[in-house]
């Protein structure tokens, strides 16, 4: 199914959001989530299903004054 | 008789609850490379250390992370919202950078003008409210105005940012009565932030009073930026000391320093 990652649509897996970041091979632990407009803590993120069309954000600390 | 050199005794710097031996905080953008960046902030003798908040690059995760080459363990990520044109968007990457787990602090800046740089107050203002109703400690950058700083306070900024000159101009300390001013006026930490261009700027700017001083470019831009950063060390140490030491008053004419008695007929 198609959803839309960091502004670019994507096709994934149909599966939660912690599925999603394994098949992207990203740590959860390394990157903030927000689906949709709402943040997903950690510990949640095996208890949001991703459905097609959705908006997922990831995010990251880069280098800045 | 002693040898030993006294030295001025100053008071650690105290953020929302969290206290620093250093008084200067440094940035971690535009460096050559991350292995310069990270000898440049062990220089600068920072514990401090400001970090963006962006989209992972999908392709290359690891590398692009600031956090690949930092321990958390031995700097305090601020997270900025630098980027921000408008209230909404800071507020939704201050909750981002939050999340990421490290602390409840955050260098809010929201841009009121692209080519300046210049903050937009009224969204800062906007912004460090709810932010604070929140619960996040807020350093806010704003321009040297005075009224802005007092609101910024009384919205319950943990820290006030004014600016030194524009971000990554290196003009240095533009306008020291009005930084001077609202360290007088206010309670909170006034941390000047942006504009210092080399080591005499971060002096002059530490000599005004405010509790301390945080840079990006002047390091990360210096031809060498790891001796850059020492030479910034030694500057705002330089300049605290002699603020604390308190300057001789300035005067119009010459005085001189030798009797003017004793002088052969």
């Amino acid at each position: 199914m198609d959803v839309v990652i960091n502004g670019e649509r994507k096709n994934v897996s149909s599966g939660t959001l912690l599925e999603l970041l394994k098949e992207l091979e990203l740590d959860p632990r390394a990157v903030v989530v927000e689906h949709n407009r709402k943040i997903v803590r950690r510990a949640g993120l095996g208890g949001v299903t991703v459905n097609a069309g959705d908006a997922i954000e990831l995010v990251h600390f880069v280098g800045g004054g | 008789m002693t040898t030993a050199v006294e030295t001025i005794r100053d008071e650690p710097l105290t953020i929302g609850g969290r206290t620093f031996q250093s008084r200067l905080m440094v940035g971690t953008g535009k460096y050559p490379d991350m292995e310069t960046m990270v000898r440049a902030i062990e220089a600068s003798g920072a514990e401090v250390v400001t970090v963006a908040v962006r989209r992972v690059n999908l392709d290359r995760a690891k590398e692009n992370s600031v956090l690949h080459y930092l321990d958390p363990k031995h700097v305090f990520l601020l997270a900025n919202t630098a980027g921000c044109y408008t209230a909404e968007d800071a507020v939704r990457y201050a909750r981002l950078a939050r999340e990421a787990g490290f602390n409840d602090f955050v260098k809010l800046e929201v841009i009121g003008d692209e080519e300046t740089l210049l903050p937009d107050v009224q969204g800062l203002l906007e912004a460090a409210r709810i932010l604070v109703k929140e619960g996040f400690k807020v350093l806010a950058y704003t321009n040297e105005d005075l009224v802005t700083a007092l609101r910024l306070e009384d919205a319950g900024c943990a820290a006030v940012m004014p600016l030194a000159s524009p971000i990554g101009s290196g003009l240095g300390l533009l306008n020291p009565f009005s930084v001077r001013t609202i360290k007088r006026r206010l309670h909170v930490p006034v941390i000047v932030d942006a504009g210092v261009g080399t080591a005499s700027d971060a002096c002059v700017t530490m000599e005004q009073g405010v509790d301390g001083i945080l840079m990006n470019t002047a390091i990360a831009a210096a031809q060498d930026p790891v001796a850059m950063a020492h030479a910034m060390r030694l500057a705002t140490i330089a300049g605290r000391a002699a603020f604390l030491a308190g300057r001789m008053p300035r005067r119009d004419v010459a005085m001189p320093s030798s009797p003017t008695k004793g002088m052969l007929d």
